[in-house]
């Protein structure tokens, strides 16, 4: 029965999560992420975005409805950079790998080339503690990087940093979403970095959470920094905003 | 001991404080305060404390004490000139110091080892942790006192029974220092270890361990002062054999040694900041470069 929905690379069928407590974080969400698909979910604190993704990567069991996933190389980027603060920007990155069992010399070839993808050459010996919001997140996604997932989940990577830095990191992800060819599923409170990043954009009520709305996002990649400013891009954000806001009043 | 953090912190970094302060501490002026000036405000307050100290005391020997009462606190210079520089009393003092630093030592190391694998035990399970917690509080709580007779029945009024007494003092800050740093990984991490699945031994070898450092040695420093206290207060109630500083303690204060004892008392004193301080050092040495705070000695 539930065979019939497990087109894409990431597919949700009927999920529903109540929490032993009682809380109704989810109620009957069904999507698929297919491949070379950059979907987004936006939704307000609280209305059980991350509960999705800890679903998806197996973190959490769903109490109703079924995922099908392959988990096995399963790319995830936390809300927080989760670095090891007692390990180099370099030994962090090459941390997935050596948890995989790769050998040393191909977890270094690895991590070299994630640390030139992102940027981070000429940091690889300092330690978490030195680096900047942006950069420890660099650092997290040039980690996932390594793994070369054929599926991202992003979990607000980018709530605790500056707007101007997020802005930045928008861009790098979207660049590396055209290089390295992944899809993603990407949580967020932020309207614009869903708009400008992704080609779907899916809107979440909370308690308990549902897909309240869909919008397809007709810009083409790569996107450029100026399409923020692009009457397009601001019709629709608008047309996002308003579903969100009469979702939660 | 102050290390700033980062050097472009080093010019603000407030002298109050080790680690900490040095971030949000205030500027002290729009200049940047010489090398000398900083060190000076660093050294200069215990100093002028240490003088003043130094002042009570030989008003005490010769202001409140009348001389006939003056062997109950001698004045320093006597306490140097006897306790320190006749070398039979001082070499007394250290054989003794040594008998203890041994006791001190290996009740430290039975108190590491036995520690960490209490700790470890409680991570794993927590059923275990629920088990044992409050045994250990229980333990905690016994005043050695109480158990003095009981240990020297069981082993005996010598070497032993003083490990056992520092054992007791010292294990309880490391098993829960430990413990608590092994628990203190992130959820976030622990996440990171449950995706990529990371075994249990991984887990605790590259996650749980390293993230429990810190704390670690924090209960290292304490337990290492305790082990000294332990060491001297076993000594004092289990003399037999070689005689400890707590035994040599004993004598002084029997014979009326006013000078020696307080000169046993600064010994001991010492070895204790001794102590402490070598765990400090090793502190920074081992997790100075990735831990946010680094304050090393003091």
């Amino acid at each position: 029965m539930a065979a019939t929905t497990t087109t894409g690379f990431l597919s949700f069928d009927r999920i529903g999560m109540i929490f032993p407590d009682g809380t109704e974080a989810i109620s009957d969400v069904s999507f698929t992420v297919d491949k070379g698909e950059f979907v987004a979910v936006v939704g307000p604190s609280g209305c059980g975005k991350s509960t999705l993704l800890k679903i998806a990567s197996g973190l959490l069991e769903p109490t109703r409805g079924r995922v099908v996933v392959d988990r096995e190389r399963l790319g995830y980027v936390f809300q927080d950079a989760t670095l090891l603060p007692w390990r180099t920007v370099r030994q962090n990155i090459e941390l997935l790998a050596e948890l995989h069992g790769v050998t040393k010399i191909e977890r270094q070839q690895l991590a070299t080339r994630a640390i030139d993808t992102v940027g981070l050459g000429g940091f690889e010996d300092h330690y978490p503690k030195s680096l900047s919001g942006g950069m420890k997140m660099r650092c997290s996604l040039a980690r996932t990087l390594t793994l070369s997932p054929p599926l991202f989940l992003f979990d607000e990577p980018f709530g605790a940093v500056d707007e101007i830095t997020r802005e930045h990191l928008n861009e790098e992800t979207q660049r590396l979403f055209g290089s390295e060819g992944f899809a993603a599923l990407f949580i967020t409170h932020s309207i614009s970095e869903a708009v400008f990043l992704s080609s779907r954009v899916l809107v979440m009520s909370s308690r308990p959470g549902r897909i309240v709305a869909e919008f397809a996002v007709p810009f083409d990649y790569p996107r450029q920094p100026e399409l923020r400013f692009d009457a397009a891009f601001a019709a629709l954000s608008g047309e996002v905003s308003q579903t969100l806001r009469s979702a939660h009043t | 001991m102050s290390f700033t953090r980062e050097p472009v912190d080093s010019a603000t970094a407030g002298p109050a404080d080790g680690g900490r302060a040095g971030e949000k501490g205030p500027t002290p002026g729009p200049r940047r305060p010489g090398r000398w000036r900083q060190l000076s405000s660093i050294s200069l307050p215990p100093v002028v404390l240490g003088v003043a100290i130094v002042g009570v005391w030989y008003f005490i020997s010769y202001g409140v004490l009348e001389e006939r009462r003056r062997f109950l606190l001698r004045p320093p210079h006597q306490v140097i000139k006897v306790g320190f520089l006749e070398w039979d009393n001082f070499s007394e003092i250290l054989e003794a110091m040594w008998s203890s630093t041994r006791v001190a030592l290996i009740g430290l190391v039975i108190s590491i080892v036995l520690g960490f694998v209490v700790a470890i035990v409680m991570s794993q399970a927590k059923v275990a942790e629920r088990a044992i917690f409050p045994y250990m509080v229980t333990l905690q709580a016994i005043p050695i006192l109480a158990l003095v007779p009981l240990i020297g029945f069981w082993f005996g009024y010598g070497r032993t029974s003083r490990v056992f007494v520092c054992v007791i003092i010292s294990i309880f800050p490391i098993i829960v220092n430990t413990l608590f740093g092994l628990q203190s990984a992130e959820r976030g991490m622990h996440d990171l270890f449950t995706l990529h699945h990371a075994n249990r031994l991984t887990r605790l070898r590259k996650l749980m361990f390293p993230a429990a450092l810190p704390a670690v040695f924090a209960g290292l420093r304490i337990s290492a002062g305790l082990s000294v206290i332990g060491a001297v207060v076993g000594d004092f109630f289990f003399g037999q054999g070689e005689a400890g500083i707590g035994q040599l303690l004993k004598k002084y204060a029997v014979q009326l040694d006013g000078e020696q004892l307080l000169a046993s008392v600064i010994m001991t004193a010492l070895l204790g900041v001794v102590v402490f301080w070598t765990f400090g050092w090793l502190q920074t040495r081992v997790i100075g470069k990735w831990h946010e705070s680094t304050s090393g000695g003091t």
